[in-house]
């Protein structure tokens, strides 16, 4: 059974249908990258897959072992994050809040898998640090730390490297390979379609209000619209 | 020097001012541990809106005749505070217009209320003192204090309660709620907690200058500290300090007590300010 399965999904808002017909599954240790255009529905599907919104029509369904809360997130984030006044240990912290229930305070076993969660992301040494202060990596990072901690299962992220320099992007690709090769499922919306056939083991291309592609990435590349994205063959644009 | 201070020692005799201190800096703590949340959820607005609305009530409970209008004015302030932080996220009319207009419309039934239904020959005065709260303060019952009491310790300890919570619901509702957290819940205790200091700091400062008092304590905070906890206490401290040292300044310069406490806070905001102003520059 996957971890998460989309049926016959219709998205969009205001009754307006965005792209209809989605249907997918992602298995445990899938890296799938969401690819389309600009408006054709990634942002809209994240938030559904998150419960954010509710579909017009189809079933979105988590299963093997992972509860529907289960799925932790990283976000592009918002005008208000980038001056909060925080330390890198409160936002990392704030991932466990789900474990905590009606609890006020934290455990010293929370603190410690936060601690980890850190040290894997090589951000322990800025733990002290005020988060508004860091380069976009580092809170990236921190950001990607905080999800670690609320799930270790699946983990859908926006454009982690958007806005990142060269360095510290690909250092940001390895870093979700890496956790990827540890078991962490991997969903990811992407514009970086070269990184992404890198990377990525499953790519589902969205076109205008359909479904253009899904599969293996291997298989992606064969296919005409694979290889006019990624402009390894077939007729350019 | 030594005529001031006698002075204050004087006014300590009588057991309003007493009271005033008490209630006074009890208030000063809670509005600023709510400043805090409110600034970075970009709700600054709120407490306006809110004390507005709570004049609104006011003037209906004195139209009414009720002896003790708090149980009427924080109802409906609660109301109205769960209903303006729900109307933030998706709705017709947009926050601040939704802000905008329950401030005005209780403002003006509140106006007229209290000209229509008339019980005392000084209008003019009574406004001014729910607006700027210019005497109330020193006219505090013995009862109006152990409900100040009760209520801003009860603010403390919900606050301490949930505040992994509303850091987590300050900094990123969505996430809170996409993995599993009733951030709703949080919310609704949030404008419960906060529809409760409007109320309370009503009496202390007026309903005009509360935001200044939920406001100015934590932006100064944030000029200078770094960490949510950090600016949490110190936007704490500073407010009780304004709050102590504004009363203190009223009683030797007989000056409104709400507004003085306002002019302490921009002056301690210049300072922070300044001082944050210095850190960035080593």
């Amino acid at each position: 059974m996957p971890q998460l399965s989309c049926r016959d999904v219709s998205l969009g808002y205001d009754g307006k249908t965005i792209v209809s017909g989605l249907t997918f599954d992602v298995n445990k240790g899938d890296y799938l990258c969401i690819v389309g255009d600009n408006g054709s529905g990634k942002s809209t599907l994240m938030k559904t897959i998150l419960r954010l919104q509710t579909p017009l029509s189809g079933k979105i369904e988590t299963g093997d072992g992972v509860a529907p809360n289960e799925i932790g997130y990283l976000l592009q984030q918002t005008a208000a994050q980038k001056d909060f006044p925080a330390t890198v240990l409160e936002v990392v912290l704030s991932g466990l809040l789900n474990r905590a229930g009606m609890r006020p305070f934290y455990s010293k076993t929370e603190k410690q898998t936060a601690n980890e969660n850190m040290e894997t992301l090589g951000i322990s040494h800025i733990a002290k640090k005020c988060y508004r202060e860091l380069s976009g990596g580092q809170q990236q990072r921190v950001l990607l730390a905080r999800a670690l901690c609320a799930t270790r299962k699946i983990i859908l992220m926006d454009e982690p490297a958007a806005g990142l320099d060269p360095g510290a992007s690909i250092e940001m690709y390895t870093l979700i390979k890496n956790l990827n090769d540890s078991g962490v499922t991997v969903i990811m919306i992407s514009h970086d379609i070269i990184a992404s056939v890198k990377y990525a083991s499953h790519i589902l291309h969205i076109g205008r209000e359909k479904t253009l592609f899904f599969g293996t990435t291997e298989d992606y590349l064969k296919t005409d619209i694979g290889k006019l994205y990624t402009h390894t063959g077939g007729d350019t644009v | 020097m030594t005529e001031i201070f006698d002075t204050i020692v004087l006014a300590f005799d009588f057991t309003m001012v007493r009271y005033a201190m008490i209630v006074g800096v009890l208030i000063a703590m809670c509005s600023s541990l709510l400043g805090v949340t409110l600034v970075l959820k970009r709700f600054s607005f709120i407490g306006d809106g809110l004390s507005h609305v709570a004049f609104g009530a006011m003037a209906i409970a004195a139209a009414m005749n009720l002896t003790n209008n708090i149980l009427f004015v924080l109802p409906v302030t609660m109301v109205c505070a769960v209903l303006l932080l729900r109307t933030g996220q998706n709705s017709k009319i947009k926050g601040d217009a939704a802000i905008a207009m329950i401030s005005v419309s209780a403002l003006a039934t509140g106006y007229l209320v209290m000209n229509v239904f008339a019980t005392t020959t000084n209008l003019a005065g009574d406004v001014c003192t729910i607006l700027f709260g210019s005497t109330t303060i020193l006219t505090l019952t013995n009862i109006d204090v152990w409900v100040s009491v009760i209520l801003s310790l009860s603010v403390v300890t919900v606050f301490t309660m949930f505040y992994h919570k509303i850091f987590a619901v300050t900094f990123d509702e969505d996430f809170a709620t996409a993995t599993g957290n009733k951030a709703k819940l949080y919310n609704l205790i949030l404008a419960i907690v906060i529809a409760v200091v409007i109320v309370l700091a009503m009496r202390l400062v007026g309903a005009l200058l509360i935001t200044a008092l939920v406001i100015f304590p934590a932006i100064s905070a944030m000029r200078v500290f770094k960490s949510f906890r950090s600016v949490t206490i110190w936007s704490v401290i500073i407010s009780v300090k304004c709050a102590a040292i504004g009363m203190l300044a009223s009683i030797v310069l007989e000056t409104p007590v709400g507004a003085t406490i306002v002019a302490v806070n921009i002056i301690v905001f210049g300072l922070f300010s300044f001082i944050g102003l210095l850190r960035r520059m080593i």
